[in-house]
């Protein structure tokens, strides 16, 4: 039954996002001269090119995606291809997006023989893809690893992506934040499928950073699929074997659809939640505020465009503006900011559906 | 209806190749009903022990009810297939399918009637698809089904373009919260009650639950009984796919919202729940009480697991282990008593 296998192992080992504040503005310091923050058009912050802008030597970039079944792999894919249309210097060859890793290594060798100047690849699977990603850096085409990471160095030029642990992290500080003056605050934790590593880190990162709140204590931790079914059917069952907690921490805004339905199926108001990846619907609700989610921590799809400025720049054998460096770093690693009511305006523009 | 042969005799020759031929059918299925309650039954002291106050209270019981109706509607659908003798793979499709259809916002702006009339009517249409395709294509129904998941899925995929389809009608929504309770019971119970209730009428009080039993038994010999072989497996292939309209409906009420992961897996969990039930896979027996059971066990083991927060690889392991103890303990039962 392959359909139900891609079902399951294409659900995103990886998630979600916005805004590569952090990075974007790091590229594109010598272009934005206005700061984007409290602007309503921040988006725009990640559509500015960055790198040098000025047109140089024509690049051609292979980029090979997964599917996009979900809205962060839909928003990496426009993020990318956006990106491109930005220069007048790129041309892009997309493969069609495939969670077939036989297919994907298929287009990626189709793209080696067409002899394109540097490779974006987020791999379906990172370590089943790292052969051919081998096989391209041999043939003297960079990659640009974008997210799912090849297993030896050796495969890429460059890695981009986000940082699960870092989401953890970020939420357990951020709940930690609000809830230190409680005595024996109780959080619980929706977190996404188990067998995807990326699960694991997350909670790694939530854990760690609730042992700096003694007063903190995780009561109970569910495990969903990352779907709005398993959201909702693993967070009502939750709620009736946790009859009163403070903070909940869900991985994942998708899942968190099928959460939220359930807390207010259950008529539950007396905790805080706090979301993962950034999704609009998840935005909209914060800014609202009538739920009890109140910030959603980020993992950026628009890592994908500054993939593309990575390739080109690349291509073009130039280093990163604003960046002392003669070349381009071997590893960026987005922040995963805390998206909350305060900062929600800004962020708003990178929520994917 | 028109067929000539009375409606008795069609379940005669399903009988001759049922392995305990002596014993009284009805005292037979009894027994394997008692012993899938006493599994059920075992189940709710586990909960009660381990979980005292959350496990048996009112909430709780309205919850494991709520969590079995979606699965239960496409359960009572899949059995009459397997006691046909075939299989339907695509369930879990057609749900995912339906719900992102219905969910569209073209459909939304007909408000429920528009959701709930799409759901069903997708529904349907896999179902003739996958009918028609058996009936008369002469395709296996392994692989029939085996194509609509594909097809369905990558639609479902199409259509919704990886988002998440929020619904946004009110109606729908307020259906699946505290206030629609009637008298307590959440509608969507009362939904899968109504089915199940339906689904044990047809199949023993009608001509064609027993035709359904022949064709499983026999398929030759319900030929030579004068039953229309390839009209009933079209009907059976048809209310499956009904059944899986309306569990994606009420999966939408239930979650807000369709995305083209709905019914991850349903085709597994429908099957077990029948097989766990007693239904034979072969065709030719099966009951709808069985199948019930067999959601209420598998949707009780969830809660409990929950309920004492247990590890995804533990719950899966432990989920195993009592899927086949059931069946142990229910063919034990089966055969002592005959």
């Amino acid at each position: 039954m392959p359909e139900i296998t891609s079902q399951m192992a294409s659900r995103r080992r990886i998630l979600f996002g916005a805004a590569a504040v952090t990075t974007g503005g790091l590229l594109t310091a010598c272009t934005s001269n206005e700061p984007s923050d409290k602007n309503d058009d921040s988006s725009k912050a990640a559509d500015q090119p960055a790198a040098d802008s000025k047109a140089g030597k024509e690049v051609t970039i292979g980029f090979a995606g997964p599917q996009a079944d979900h809205g962060w792999l839909n928003a990496i894919n426009d993020n990318a291809k956006e990106r491109a249309k930005k220069y007048a210097d790129v041309t892009l060859e997309a493969t069609e997006g495939s969670n077939d890793t036989a297919a994907q290594i298929g287009q990626v060798e189709t793209l080696i023989n067409k002899k394109v100047d540097v490779l974006v690849i987020l791999p379906a699977d990172g370590k089943a893809l790292t052969q051919v990603g081998l096989k391209a850096m041999r043939a003297g085409i960079p990659v640009v690893n974008l997210d799912r990471i090849f297993n030896t160095p050796q495969a890429y030029r460059c890695w981009i992506g986000g940082d699960n642990y870092g989401m953890g992290l970020s939420a357990g500080n951020y709940i930690g934040e609000q809830l230190k003056d409680k005595k024996n605050a109780k959080v619980i934790e929706l977190a996404g499928l188990d067998n995807l590593e990326l699960t694991k880190q997350r909670t790694q990162g939530f854990d760690d950073a609730l042992k700096n709140y003694p007063n903190i204590k995780k009561v109970a931790r569910q495990a969903a699929d990352f779907t709005v079914e398993s959201g909702q059917a693993k967070m009502s069952q939750l709620l009736q074997a946790q009859k009163n907690f403070d903070a909940l921490w869900n991985h994942d805004d998708d899942q968190g659809v099928g959460a939220l339905r359930a807390i207010k199926q259950a008529g539950r108001d007396d905790f805080l939640m706090v979301g993962g990846a950034g999704a609009l619907s998840a935005m909209q609700a914060i800014e609202s505020g009538d739920s009890v989610l109140k910030a959603t921590v980020l993992y950026p799809p628009t890592m994908a465009a500054s993939a593309i400025d990575l390739a080109r720049a690349l291509g073009q054998g130039k280093g990163i503006s604003g960046m002392a460096e003669f070349e381009i770093p071997a590893h960026v690693t987005l922040y995963s900011a805390v998206v909350d009511k305060d900062n929600v305006a800004q962020y708003m523009p990178t929520g994917f559906k | 209806m028109t067929q000539p042969a009375s409606p008795a005799r069609p379940a005669e020759p399903q009988r001759a190749p049922a392995p305990s031929g002596s014993a009284p059918r009805a005292l037979r299925l009894d027994i394997r009903t008692l012993s899938l309650l006493g599994v059920l039954a075992v189940l709710v002291v586990i909960g009660g022990i381990t979980q005292p106050d959350s496990f048996l209270d009112t909430d709780n019981v309205q919850l494991i009810l709520t969590q079995a109706s979606v699965i239960g509607v496409v359960t009572v659908g899949m059995t009459f297939v397997i006691i046909s003798g075939g299989i339907d793979l695509s369930v879990g499709a057609i749900v995912a399918l339906a719900s992102v259809w219905a969910t569209t916002v073209s459909t939304q702006e007909y408000g429920f009637l528009g959701i709930l009339f799409t759901a069903i009517v997708v529904g349907v249409g896999c179902g003739l698809v996958n009918g028609m395709l058996i009936a008369y294509g002469a395709v296996v129904p392994f692989i029939a089904t085996l194509a609509m998941l594909a097809s369905g899925r990558g639609l479902a995929l199409q259509i919704t373009d990886g988002n998440t389809q929020m619904v946004t009608v009110d109606g729908v929504l307020k259906l699946g919260e505290r206030d629609s309770y009637i008298l307590g019971i959440p509608p969507l119970v009362l939904v899968f009650a109504a089915v199940t209730v339906i689904g044990w009428l047809v199949l023993n009080r009608t001509t064609f639950g027993r035709r359904s039993v022949a064709v499983g038994g026999n398929a030759e010999a319900a030929r030579l009984a004068g039953i229309d072989v390839r009209r009933q497996r079209l009907y059976l292939y048809l209310l499956s796919g009904l059944c899986c309209g309306i569990a994606a409906f009420l999966l939408i009420v239930l979650s807000g919202s369709g995305q083209n992961t709905n019914g991850n897996l349903y085709e597994l969990d429908a099957i077990a729940a029948a097989i766990i039930g007693g239904t034979l896979l072969t065709g030719g027996r099966g009951t709808i009480t069985g199948s019930v059971l067999g959601v209420l066990i598998f949707t009780t083991i969830q809660n409990i697991f929950a309920l004492n927060n247990m590890e995804s690889a533990t719950q899966q392991i432990a989920k195993g282990a009592i899927i086949v103890a059931a069946v142990l303990v229910q063919r034990r039962t089966a055969n002592t008593t005959s």
